[in-house]
């Protein structure tokens, strides 16, 4: 046991919580001190430690951490929505973030689902599409309840190819479809001949190129190594997945040239993954569900393994609660936008691409991507600020996935809703923005903070547990 | 005259920020008053007295900032708002730019895990949970924060106990650990003297006078005024004293407090009793005759005492403090009787405004005895007058403007001395008052310059009584030592050119105002 007489004549190092001055006259005399930049809890936001049945929400949260620590995520293969999406069907949609129906879905959504009954035949034109979508024919679902996330409207349809992610360490998998790339596109609310075009041309020209290589890879394709590269080379693998698109086509290259008959079939994959800075993000999102859903269950957790938008509600779920969804309205991104658009064009918060900032990159990474802060005039320092204010609410620190900015230290990871709480510090999340409109796309990228109220009632779901 | 409000939802400043953008809108051209505050309920009454609590400002929650102005139109008023919010935003954006600081202990100790102390002052009602963060992380802790709660208090002195950490508070003004100033404390010397103090000027004047006279000190361990209760038991007095009894940089050991509570006394006394290091004990107030059967102790009435006695423990060779404190007395009347022949027959009573709560009970002390009335304090001592309603004196009064009842959601006397100076007005408009006497402390953590603050104010208030045909004597002491950044030396020639007469100890200052009222008029 330490003893007063330990402190006796060593170097004092201070932490000053409160007055300023108090800092300043320790520091005057050469003292080391941190002064906090502190603010007063919420009102009315009690401690808590234990679950009304006793368990300790630490030892809870330290299992789900060490689980997220210790997951593998890795690309082990491709199929069709319908044939390998659990509990998906020939009229199932699914789409991003928590449950909706039609009639309160927005513009980017509903652009997105009635493209998509075009793309799959169901439909012949919007309007026919948009009928259908109302009459009750089709099953709307979250890819969060299939396993599955997607990236803004995240609408899934059947014949849809997509990604098999499986973490090797819990046996789990996780889907997502492939990015289409960015402006007019479905996943924003596009919809018209060249986005059907172009999905049909991934289903027919891109799926099979990519499936082929893979099936040559044995061991499939370390996402998680990819991502822990990718930090390292100034992406954040949320709002920037330039490097690890690079790094994608390197692992995946070879195995492409290998097995591709057709060099100019060839030539356009691989444009097209060029094309895409964003073409890993659709990798990288299902690396993340498929590291935290081992995490789903762990009964006295506080930490959140699911944030998602559907462009209408933003939805938390819990580890300690993983089926019950915590909502609020979807936020305004602050941001920057393509010529001729403005913010009254802007639809609110959209996609399950939140499940990056969940799983510890992302937003929660800032520090490593600060390019990406020019998305609202900030300076790299932001970046690093946005990340070292992130380990205020987070339970730990990543093992793999480090900062080289911040002397290799690792991110921020598993965001704790009592501390959210406690300091009233909300998540940061990077991401696109999509137009209020159905059928017009992406109009810019930015910024924004996860709605408050989301953490709130989970934290008094967290006081009834 | 017209008043402005705005309030700024969950906006968090520290006070002191605060009141600086107050006193900037202060001192705009046609604004007579301001307030930029946190709305709690202390600081909303605060408000409501100044007239500057209006209905939307009512309403305001505790975690609200408050700016509130009255003006001579609105045009100036809602410029002074504007200029707030700038102001305030500036101070933001600035913290923005520079370097990251953490928002918890626990942040802060992620990228600093060397920290071993840890200083809080926020609001009382936060500041418990902020020391379990820090306890329980392992750091020792100076806590500043008043109004915590008894039972907390309890609990976090057990825990430091059974975890061999120092938990120095609540209300502990001043520590000196390692030769450190936390809090308010002074530059001093390093020496064998090791003091434990539940009472934290106490502290700084018997460290400073220790110093003043070439002695140093090896720990200044403030426990909080409250350590030496029942209810707590003298915890954590017991733990430092312990503590400082086996430290081998430390021979000679003060113990400085008001009255304990008689079961603390004999705990105390036996853990003196258990270590050869003679032990100056100064229980200010409080009855001498138990110290003296007390192996070790030796007994000291007043702070000045006990510094005294705490420099002859360790060079026995200087004699008896007696025959020093005999020349000081005669001194002090032969002056005494000089100033009195200036006071017109109603001016009877003697003021007292302290921002160091043990320096006004430290008068007191002096008091006691030498004059013919009792005197009224918002602090007093056992058996002494309580003050009813402590913003307005009756006959000889001392206050502490030091007390939880002015500091809520406001900055310490020490810090500010906005309070002071308006009841130094106040006294000196009062035709019964004959003299004012004030203790200005220096060191950390108080005042850049509070003799600069001080002075034009007493110029001010001896002018008021100068023109309703009174001389006003202003008597003051200062705690502090030439390295002080506010400078000894400095600080009391500026007080000086003011017209105040500067003694050499709270004491000093105390015998001083006593021999003038007392005796009646000459």
């Amino acid at each position: 046991m330490t003893k007063i007489n330990d402190i006796f004549g060593k170097d004092l190092n201070v932490l000053n919580v409160g007055l300023a001055s108090m800092a300043k006259s320790v520091s005057d005399q050469g003292v080391k001190v941190v002064d906090l930049d502190w603010s007063p809890p919420k009102d009315g936001v009690p401690h808590l430690r234990t679950t009304r049945s006793g368990v300790s929400m630490d030892e809870a949260n330290r299992e789900v951490v060490h689980r997220l620590q210790r997951g593998q995520p890795v690309l082990v293969g491709m199929g069709v929505a319908k044939d390998v999406v659990p509990g998906m069907h020939d009229h199932m949609l699914l789409h991003a973030g928590p449950p909706i129906e039609w009639s309160r879905m927005c513009g980017p959504t509903r652009g997105a689902v009635m493209g998509a009954l075009i793309y799959e035949g169901l439909a012949k034109d919007e309007e026919e599409a948009a009928k259908l979508a109302a009459s009750g024919a089709i099953e709307f679902s979250p890819c969060h309840h299939h396993h599955a996330v997607g990236p803004m409207a995240g609408v899934v349809s059947p014949s849809m190819p997509v990604w098999i992610l499986e973490n090797k360490t819990f046996g789990n998998r996780a889907y997502c479809t492939l990015n289409e790339g960015l402006g007019k596109v479905l996943r924003y609310g596009g919809m018209g001949p060249e986005v059907y075009a172009r999905l049909k041309w991934m289903e027919s020209d891109l799926y099979p190129a990519l499936d082929r290589a893979l099936q040559t890879l044995p061991n499939g394709i370390d996402i998680k190594s990819l991502i822990a590269q990718a930090l390292h080379m100034g992406d954040e693998c949320h709002n920037r997945n330039r490097a690890a698109t690079s790094l994608f086509l390197r692992a995946i290259g070879p195995a492409l040239a290998r097995t591709n008959k057709d060099n100019e079939v060839l030539a356009k994959v691989i444009e097209f993954i060029d094309r895409n800075d964003h073409f890993f993000l659709n990798l990288s999102m299902p690396a993340g569900k498929a590291l935290l859903e081992p995490a789903e269950g762990v009964a006295g957790s506080t930490i959140v393994t699911v944030m998602a938008r559907n462009g209408t509600d933003f939805g938390i779920r819990l580890a300690s609660m993983p089926e019950r969804w915590f909502i609020a309205p979807a936020g305004k991104v602050q941001g920057l936008y393509f010529p001729q658009y403005t913010d009254a064009d802007a639809n609110p918060d959209i996609g399950d691409s939140t499940i990056t900032e969940t799983a510890g990159y992302g937003g929660m990474a800032m520090a490593a991507a600060p390019a990406i802060t020019q998305f609202v005039g900030g300076t790299p320092q932001l970046a690093t600020q946005t990340t070292l204010e992130m380990y205020e609410i987070t339970f730990g620190e990543h093992e793999h996935f480090t900062i080289p900015a911040l002397n290799f230290r690792g991110t921020p990871l598993g965001i704790d809703v009592r501390r959210v709480m406690e300091t009233g510090i909300l998540p940061q999340i990077n991401t696109g923005i999509a137009h209020r409109n159905p059928g017009v796309g992406m109009v810019g990228a930015g910024i924004l903070r996860a709605p408050e109220k989301c953490f709130k009632d989970a934290f008094k779901a967290l006081q009834e547990i | 005259m017209i008043v402005r409000a705005l309030v700024k939802p969950s906006e968090y400043h520290d006070s002191v920020s605060l009141m600086l953008v107050a006193r900037e809108l202060a001192g705009l051209e046609g604004i007579r008053d301001a307030a930029v505050m946190m709305a709690t309920e202390a600081n909303k009454s605060i408000m409501a007295e100044a007239g500057l609590l209006t209905d939307e400002a009512k309403s305001a929650a505790p975690n609200d900032l408050l700016i509130a102005v009255s003006a001579e139109n609105e045009s100036l008023a809602d410029a002074a708002l504007q200029m707030a919010e700038a102001l305030l935003k500036k101070k933001a954006s600035s913290a923005q730019a520079g370097e990251f600081k953490p928002k918890t202990i626990r942040g802060a100790l992620a990228s600093n895990s060397a920290a071993n102390v840890a200083v809080i002052s926020v609001a009382g009602r936060y500041a418990a949970d902020e020391a379990w963060d820090a306890l329980t992380r392992g750091l020792h802790v100076l806590l500043f924060s008043d109004n915590v709660s008894l039972e907390d208090e309890i609990a976090l002195k057990k825990f430091a106990r059974d975890h061999g950490l120092l938990l120095m508070g609540p209300g502990a003004g001043t520590t000196i650990l390692n030769n450190v100033a936390l809090g308010f404390a002074n530059v001093l010397p390093r020496g064998p003297v090791g003091i434990v103090s539940a009472a934290g000027t106490g502290l700084q004047e018997v460290s400073t006078l220790l110093a003043r006279g070439g002695v140093g000190i090896s720990q200044g361990i403030g426990t909080g005024g409250r350590d030496l209760k029942k209810e707590v038991g003298g915890i954590m007095l017991l733990e430092a004293l312990k503590a400082l009894q086996e430290d081998p940089a430390t021979e000679i050991l003060v113990l400085i407090s008001k009255p304990p509570a008689e079961e603390v006394v004999q705990v105390i006394l036996k853990q003196v009793s258990a270590s050869r290091k003679p032990t100056v004990v100064c229980f200010l107030g409080g009855e001498m005759e138990s110290l003296a059967q007390v192996p070790n102790a030796i007994p000291a009435r007043t702070l000045q005492e006990c510094s005294l006695l705490a420099a002859r423990a360790l060079r026995p060779e200087t004699g008896d403090i007696q025959a020093f404190l005999k020349a000081e007395k005669a001194r002090l009347a032969k002056k005494a009787k000089a100033l009195k022949g200036k006071l017109d027959v109603r001016q009877r009573s003697l003021r007292g405004l302290f921002s160091g709560g043990t320096l006004c009970y430290e008068a007191q002390v002096i008091w006691k005895g030498m004059l013919d009335d009792a005197v009224h304090s918002n602090a007093p001592l056992p058996g002494g007058l309580a003050l009813p309603d402590s913003t307005k004196s009756i006959g000889h009064t001392a206050v502490d403007l030091g007390e939880e009842e002015f500091t809520v959601g406001r900055p310490h006397p020490m810090i500010d001395n906005d309070l002071r100076i308006r009841r130094l007005l106040q006294e000196a408009r009062d035709p019964e008052t004959a003299v004012i006497i004030l203790d200005v402390v220096l060191g950390y953590g108080a005042h850049p310059d509070p003799a600069g603050e001080l002075s034009p104010a007493i110029r001010q208030a001896r002018g008021l009584a100068e023109s309703a045909g009174r001389e006003l004597i202003v008597v003051a002491s200062v705690t502090g030592t030439e390295g002080d950044p506010q400078g000894l030396g400095q600080t009391v020639s500026t007080l000086e050119e003011a017209g105040a007469i500067v003694c050499d100890s709270n004491a000093a200052a105390a015998r001083l105002t006593g021999l003038i009222v007392s005796g009646g008029a000459s």
